[in-house]
């Protein structure tokens, strides 16, 4: 353990911003959500507006159980804590990647294990690390909820429940850490168990079946912050970090530094034809990114189809549920369509993950050979361009497939296979758009292109809360998702479609041609 | 004066900034068609900027750049046909191996010598079955040499190949390069190991922040320096002081030492020779020494710009 202290404090200095950014995101997601107790004028109001969120199935298969809906504190915990998980678990698996696994696999680690340092002194730094940010967020979280008045005992739960759920991501990620020896494939599983949890919970918060036990999100959820309070749950969350922890340290001891229990395996002496075509390395690079995202959007499509027509009970009558109901349609169908946009929303998120991959490799140094060779700038952009259209309607059809399925397996309904597919098309054209988005951005101000992903946050809180929020409609027309008719529920408008695709088509264009005329990223 | 249809490279002028940090700031350098230009200076002076300009990876601010006659940032595809490039950090892809980043450098560049492949890898002792997270420094710049040595090309620009690789390693990277030659080929080799640079090159051009200082055949710059003499010789060494271009003269009994303008040598060893020379070893003036001649006063040079 020698030199622990010595690490943690380096892994502090070197994350102080990125620390600040995700402890202050983590806060503000939190205490944004009281903003819900001033829309409402009377108490009444509120709890109309309570019953009607209660009833909503789609709100609870996002945010979770609904308890206490009526107040402050329940609306925070209930809007912000399964996002609020999943903020955790992402800060939590960065936190832990960069100094353990990233580390090892760029060579860095040997170079300090050359020094008087402990074996294990890395990865209790990094993990005693993770968990201040942990800690720190909740208690910022805490202190900000408790300054606004809210219950003390809440705000002590809300908090404890988030760290909590930090830890046991934590836990995760320090084991997918130890499963293989590179960074990126480390990431893919935490992301897939965090996404598996979210997935649990929704099926399990809206089934009510008891599924939301198996995830961690779920633990959090359960300790009931702001509406009668209980700490047992909290007990499952530490039970698991300390399992996942030791599984950690049972596996760091039995590979070698640089190495994971997977072994990596030689590869080929020689490419395939496969990667020497025009789109080859195109593929090669964004595969594994377009086939993870494909089934874990075909799962939630699943997930979602599987409730079946239970909506038509679960949805009631309220406002919100008249505002969703679009005149002459079903209640399943005005479900259904929102969780088409659902969908799409977040399958958003590998339309602009794949749109910032041509800058990773710009950053990573690995541009400047390739573009060395007789392959035209242009070229080696376009296969990523490529790659990242015929990904994104790739996730997105096998999201209407899974939402039929899913449905049809429920409900017997063997029509209701393909009947989000139509629907589902028309939201191709928006999350193209963001993918366009972040390819001008890539191409004009490269050192900018993360602000693709605000547009993506913008995007989901009109969509989700704008109502709610009571968003002017200027500030709402500016998400392209607003202008898509909300199908099975309304008829597909093809018009609006064809206009957020043009635009798709010239911020695109108008991406590809700065790319082409700007200095490639060289360090 | 030399054909300037001739010339691989042609770089007049160079102009290149990042926001307010001047690159490069007027360089020349030119590398005619046949020769090994060695292109020294220290970390900084704009070595692999220059480089990636050539190679229309970034964009000249002002002065004219040609390359094989063309012009890089327009035709670079072209262009890059003609030529293979080995980067100073070379960066594989993680889940690639070094044998399908052979195959797919070679692939873009128009195609590979199948035969020259193998006898490199196996010159090169390189395993290209590892993935590219697996390969130490030295092995990633093995693979992109073999790449780039594979390729039938008539230009290569070698951004210090050689800084990690061992010195085996480096005796078989300077025959490849003589092969190279042998075909009547061109090189840019950037470095900072003089011994390669004396080694392989034909001519050197020396650049210091953002500007060429000297450019010429070794034979040429070492008119600008000095060889080191020391002698032993049978008479009472006296009237060496006096003579045009011999410097730092030290005697200790019979023994002299003493450094002589290259211009100068001949008359300081005749002099020698009339005091009856018994031992004499002459070190010819090394790149070293021109290196440390113009980057040694680095300090006092901008201590007068701020002065002015």
């Amino acid at each position: 353990m020698t030199g622990t202290s010595t690490f943690i404090r380096a892994f502090l200095r070197r994350d102080r911003w990125l620390m600040f950014w995700w402890v202050l995101g983590g806060t503000l997601l939190y205490y944004s959500q009281t903003t819900t107790g001033d829309i409402y004028t009377t108490q009444a109001e509120f709890d109309r507006a309570a019953k009607s969120m209660e009833e909503n199935a789609a709100f609870i298969a996002m945010a979770g159980p609904a308890r206490a809906l009526n107040t402050v504190g329940g609306q925070v915990a209930w809007q912000a804590m399964a996002i609020g998980a999943i903020v955790a678990g992402l800060m939590s698996m960065f936190i832990i990647g960069r100094h353990t696994r990233a580390e090892e696999e760029s060579g860095r680690d040997e170079l300090v294990r050359a020094a008087a340092v402990g074996r294990h002194a890395p990865i209790v730094a990094a993990a005693a690390v993770a968990a201040m940010a942990n800690i720190a967020t909740a208690l910022l979280i805490a202190l900000s909820l408790l300054s606004y008045g809210l219950d003390p005992v809440g705000c002590l739960s809300i908090g404890v429940a988030h760290m909590l759920t930090g830890f046991a991501f934590t836990g995760v990620a320090m084991v997918a850490a130890q499963l293989t020896d590179g960074t990126r494939a480390m990431y893919g599983i935490t992301g897939a168990v965090l996404a598996a949890s979210f997935a649990l919970r929704a099926v399990g918060d809206v089934a009510e079946n008891g599924l939301s036990w198996l995830s961690p999100i779920g633990w959090g959820q359960a300790m009931h912050p702001f509406s009668g309070e209980r700490w047992w749950p909290g007990l499952i969350s530490v039970a698991a970090t300390v399992a996942l922890v030791c599984v950690a340290f049972a596996l760091f001891a039995r590979r070698d530094v640089g190495a994971g229990v997977w072994p990596s395996r030689p590869g080929p002496q020689r490419a395939g034809r496969g990667l020497l075509n025009p789109l080859g390395l195109a593929w090669q690079l964004q595969r594994g990114s377009i086939i993870g995202w494909s089934v874990g959007i075909l799962l939630l499509g699943l997930a979602y189809g599987s409730i079946g027509d239970d909506v038509e009970e679960l949805m009631g009558t309220s406002d919100l549920t008249e505002q969703m109901l679009r005149p002459g349609s079903s209640i399943t169908d005005s479900f259904y369509a929102f969780a088409v946009v659902i969908i799409a929303v977040i399958a958003s998120g590998f339309t602009i993950s794949s749109a910032l991959r041509p800058l990773g490799e710009e950053d990573a140094g690995r541009v400047e050979t390739l573009l060395a060779t007789a392959h035209p700038r242009r070229d080696w952009l376009l296969g990523h361009v490529v790659m990242t259209v015929l990904g994104s309607v790739l996730t997105l059809l096998v999201g209407a497939l899974g939402l039929g399925l899913g449905f049809a397996l429920v409900t017997g309904d063997t029509d209701a296979i393909a009947r989000y597919l139509a629907p589902m098309a028309s939201y191709v054209a928006p999350v193209l758009l963001l993918g366009a988005l972040t390819r001008l951005l890539h191409g004009a101000v490269p050192r900018m292109a993360f602000l693709a992903w605000v547009g993506l946050a913008f995007c989901f809180v009109v969509m989700f809360f704008g109502e709610l929020l009571r968003f002017p409609s200027v500030v709402a027309d500016v998400s392209p998702f607003s202008h898509i008719a909300l199908a099975p529920a309304e008829d597909v408008r093809w018009t609006p479609v064809i206009v957020v695709a043009v635009v798709a088509l010239v911020l695109s264009v108008a991406g590809q041609v700065a790319f082409r005329r700007r200095d490639i990223i060289t360090n | 004066m030399v054909d300037r249809m001739n010339d691989v490279i042609d770089i007049r002028g160079l102009h290149k900034a990042f926001g307010c940090t001047q690159a490069l700031d007027g360089l020349d350098l030119t590398v005619t068609a046949g020769e090994v230009h060695g292109f020294l200076g220290p970390n900084g002076a704009g070595k692999s900027t220059t480089i990636r300009v050539l190679l229309g990876l970034l964009r000249a601010d002002a002065g004219t750049v040609r390359l094989f006659g063309g012009d890089p940032w327009r035709d670079a595809a072209e262009l890059h046909r003609r030529l293979a490039y080995v980067p100073g950090d070379v960066n594989l892809w993680p889940t690639l191996t070094g044998g399908e980043v052979i195959d797919l450098l070679g692939r873009l560049r128009g195609g590979l010598d199948e035969r020259r492949r193998a006898d490199l890898v196996e010159r090169f002792e390189l395993d290209p079955t590892k993935k590219g997270r697996a390969y130490s420094k030295g092995n990633r710049q093995k693979v992109a040499l073999v790449a780039a040595l594979a390729s039938d090309v008539e230009l290569l620009v070698l951004d210090e190949p050689t800084s990690g690789l061992d010195p085996l390693m480096e005796a078989v990277f300077t025959e490849c390069i003589d092969d190279f030659k042998d075909e009547g080929s061109s090189v840019l080799l950037s470095s900072h190991i003089l011994a390669e640079v004396e080694r392989l090159c034909d001519r050197v051009s020396i650049i210091r922040t953002g500007r060429d200082v000297e450019t010429g055949t070794l034979a040429d710059l070492r008119h600008l320096t000095r060889t080191s003499v020391s002698a032993e010789v049978a008479a009472q060494p006296t009237g060496l002081d006096g003579l045009v271009g011999v410097h730092d003269l030290v005697v200790e009994g019979h023994r002299v030492f003493f450094e002589v303008d290259t211009d100068h040598l001949g008359a300081a060893i005749d002099a020698l020779g009339r005091l009856g020379i018994r031992t004499l070893t002459s070190q010819p003036p090394t790149l070293e020494e021109l290196f440390m001649r113009h980057y040694g006063d680095e300090l006092p040079a901008e201590t007068v710009e701020v002065d002015a």
